[in-house]
């Protein structure tokens, strides 16, 4: 059984990546749960996807709960030190270090968390792969891609091939953007490998 | 071929394959892609409603003229359809008719937490309760094949995990439902007294002889295991039961209401321990108790927020307790206006002009929060106008300072009746229509106000200054909330004159046109660090120690910023700044 945490900020594109995951875990024969957020959070605000997949039991709630997940993707640096209860102690974080300002520190009633990167390194009981992931996103043409580019990075963990996924994105991007989403994914794939 | 669907679009895909003909429905969060996915079979004519009153009353139509027809919509707008809901009870239907109704538990996206169940009861109407995408599907058929059975509205009631859940689901094809024979029956149709008496011991036989079948019914089933605990659950509330508990026996409710009374009994007596395991109220606990069976349940669930695994893990097999799912010590990230909203420019005034808002529900209540604080109120939807007027007709001259904002959405969702009292009643009050010409907070939706229609169109567009002027409204104008100095002197002088007033604040929402997209930069031997602009809750601009600074990656190019800037510091690189 394999418990995916997705976290972000509402409008990052978070819910590609969970819609990819889940449609992956159908083709290859997994039971599938996906939990999505609508409505309100998406104006900017934290929003968490959950995605379960399971070959050996069937799975009931789509919920991944504290302390159940495997594989928690951050798309923030903030909603990644938020998020890091959902960790399982030995399981993986995965986070862009990007970080966005939210509204109560940009009006100077909160602080953003001082290296908040080392605070996530710090705190997880878990391995940390932090990358920058929009600035990769960049590179390949579009700061959209950032969902793609660490889609990559999450593929490492899962039992899935470079090729199943580039079908899978193929299957839920724009045409004209399938070619950016590829590299983009690819970045994100050999990332840490020739450096 | 094997699909992973959303509950809501499973619950479309049920529909269609149940031979549903007409499908009615105001967004609503965790109600809204229903009908967006409804939309997608052409065999189907589906349409946004201005409201869940007018939407049922359309589906209700379709029914009695023979036509199997579904409304759908969250969980408040149950209330706003009570009406024709309760009365639709009593005439019976004639083709399958069913409400599908979206709680929304821990209030993700809601402005309240109540149990549609209970409502349900209230009306005499029964209710299936889906656990997964799956059940979403098949429960569809059965609500329809009920509904024609007992000849009433059945209301599937979804809950936020089982509607925004994508899980599997077996896509089978359309039944062939051919419309049925409609003959008029004015004692069944009309409502007046002398019908509606017999209609009302209709309605008691028909409910008792569905509360006797439901022993029978396929979806209220018994999973035996250990006899030790016994548990009765139903919805999501079932998946996380499955999940905490797998050893227990379970009596799983498909058909939330009426209960299975021998079934229940039947179920009670073989169980050392009979617990209820329900999101929100003790709606089955309390039936149930009323039996005089022991039951717990409440006592450890609690009634407000959701109840996961871990929790009930903890509260019936002593597992250590998780808590609360929070992260203390960091800061929180509530939702915000996007940057190159509208309404920004509008909640910068008001709270500039430091007037009581009296506003509504859509994205500009986000106007309640910092740094704007510029909201008082916002109750349900149309509120606004009505508690306007009120507060107008409390509190006369000093009134002046008060406004009502509401969006175009919910303006002709059940702004315009509130308006036309005031037009009647001679109010001096404003009105601001916050028009951003889409349904925003719910992810954009067409309304009689955007010009499309649910198929994307071409629609008639209301003519928000025409109706104005035919309700006799004298005082009536349009104002771009960017040009933030005309709009200034427009509340200023509306909330002066002694008539009513109506402003209409008009811009497309950001998401839907196309944004400059070129970023603002802030000069900082220009800024004076006086803080106006981080008064305009951009999440874009930023507080730095020595001024502002504009997240590059966050900035639309909207020109708001400059535009509040005294001193210039803010424009595009390279542009001079005027
Ligand atoms: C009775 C009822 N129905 C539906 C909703 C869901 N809902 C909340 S905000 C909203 C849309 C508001 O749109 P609009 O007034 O145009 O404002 P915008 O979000 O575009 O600013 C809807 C449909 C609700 N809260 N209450």
């Amino acid at each position: 059984m394999l418990n995916i945490v997705i976290a972000g900020v509402g409008g990052q594109g978070t819910l590609l990546a969970s819609k990819i995951l889940g449609q992956l875990g159908l083709n290859h024969g997994y039971d599938v749960k996906v939990s999505e957020v609508h409505g309100m959070s998406q104006r900017g605000g934290s929003v968490i996807t959950y995605v379960r997949l399971s070959k050996e039991e069937r799975l009931y709630s789509s919920v991944v709960e504290q302390g159940k997940a495997d594989v928690l993707l951050a798309f923030e640096c903030l909603e990644a030190l938020r998020s890091l209860p959902y960790v399982k102690p030995g399981g993986t974080v995965i986070v862009n270090t990007q970080e966005i300002m939210p509204m109560p520190v940009i009006t100077g009633a909160a602080k953003y968390p001082d290296g908040c990167l080392g605070q996530v390194k710090a705190k997880a009981k878990a391995d940390v792969i932090a990358l920058d992931a929009i600035g990769i996103a960049k590179e390949c043409g579009s700061n959209k891609a950032v969902n793609t580019v660490l889609m990559g990075v999450l593929a490492k963990k899962l039992p899935f091939s470079r090729g199943q996924w580039h079908s899978a994105i193929v299957q839920n991007v724009k045409p004209e953007y399938a070619c950016v989403n590829r590299n983009a994914f690819d970045r994100g794939y050999y990332y840490g490998e020739n450096s | 071929m094997k699909q992973l669907l959303l509950g809501n679009e499973a619950i479309a895909r049920g529909a269609y394959e149940a031979g549903v003909r007409i499908s009615s429905a105001y967004p609503g969060t965790p109600s809204t892609e229903i009908n967006e996915a409804m939309a997608r079979y052409s065999e189907v004519y589906s349409e946004w409603a201005p409201n869940e009153k007018v939407a049922v009353e359309v589906a209700l139509g379709a029914a009695v003229f023979g036509a199997r027809a579904m409304a759908c919509m969250k969980h408040v707008g149950l209330n706003v359809a009570a009406d024709p809901l309760f009365t639709a009870a009593y005439t019976g239907v004639n083709a399958g008719l069913v409400l599908v109704v979206a709680d929304d538990p821990g209030m993700h996206s809601s402005q309240n937490e109540q149990d549609t169940r209970m409502l349900a009861r209230a009306a005499h109407v029964p209710v299936l309760d889906p656990s997964d995408s799956k059940e979403c599907k098949d429960f569809m058929s059965i609500a329809f094949d009920i509904s024609e059975k007992y000849d009433t509205p059945v209301i599937v009631r979804l809950t936020t995990r089982v509607a925004h859940a994508r899980t599997v689901v077996e896509p089978g094809e359309r039944k062939d439902i051919p419309l049925k024979e409609y003959a008029k029956n004015t004692a069944k149709f009309v409502s007046m007294p002398g019908n509606m008496i017999k209609r009302h011991v209709a309605v008691e036989q028909r409910e008792k002889s569905l509360a006797e079948d439901a022993d029978l019914l396929s979806v209220n089933r018994i999973e035996w295991g250990d006899k030790e605990l016994g548990v009765i659950t139903s919805g999501a509330a079932y998946n996380y039961v499955k999940e905490a508990l797998p050893e227990v026996s379970v009596l799983k409710l498909g058909l939330a209401y009426p209960l299975p009374r021998r079934l229940i009994e039947g179920f009670a007596k073989e169980v050392s321990e009979l617990v209820v395991i329900e999101d929100m109220e003790p709606f089955f606990e309390d039936a149930i108790k009323a039996w005089g069976i022991p039951c717990s349940g409440k006592d450890k669930t609690g009634i407000q927020g959701e109840i996961f695994a871990g929790k009930i893990a903890a509260k019936f097999k002593g597992d250590p307790d998780p808590g609360p799912m929070t992260f203390g010590g960091i800061p929180v990230r509530p939702p915000v206006m996007c940057a190159g909203c509208p309404h920004r420019g509008l909640y910068y005034v008001l709270s500039k002009l430091k007037l009581n808002v009296l506003s509504d529900i859509g994205c500009y209540t986000l106007g309640a929060l910092p740094p704007l604080n510029a909201v008082d109120t916002c109750v349900c939807m149309g509120a606004s106008i009505g508690m306007a007027h009120g507060a107008e007709k409390a509190r006369g001259g000093q009134s002046k300072k008060t406004v009502a904002v509401l969006g175009d959405s919910t303006f002709c969702h059940s702004g315009i009746t509130g308006l036309l009292n005031m037009a009647y009643n001679k109010s001096a009050g404003t009105v601001i229509i916050a028009d951003n010409s889409i349904t925003g907070m719910t992810g954009h939706q067409d309304n009689p106000m955007s010009g499309k229609d649910l198929s994307g169109q071409p629609a008639p567009q209301l003519d928000a200054m025409k109706l104005c002027e035919a309700m006799g409204i004298k005082n009536v104008r349009v104002v771009d909330p960017f040009d933030l100095k005309a709009l200034e002197n427009a509340i200023r002088e509306e909330t002066a004159r002694d008539e009513l007033s109506v402003i209409i604040s008009k811009r497309p929402c950001a998401l839907i046109v196309k944004q400059p997209n070129t970023p603002y930069y802030c000069d900082e031997a220009a800024c004076r660090n006086c803080g106006l602009c981080l008064k305009l809750g951009c999440p874009a601009i930023v507080k730095t120690e020595k001024g502002v600074r504009v997240e590059e990656s966050q900035c639309v190019g909207c020109g708001l910023c400059a535009g509040v800037c005294p001193f210039g510091a803010l424009s595009i690189r390279g542009n001079d700044h005027a």
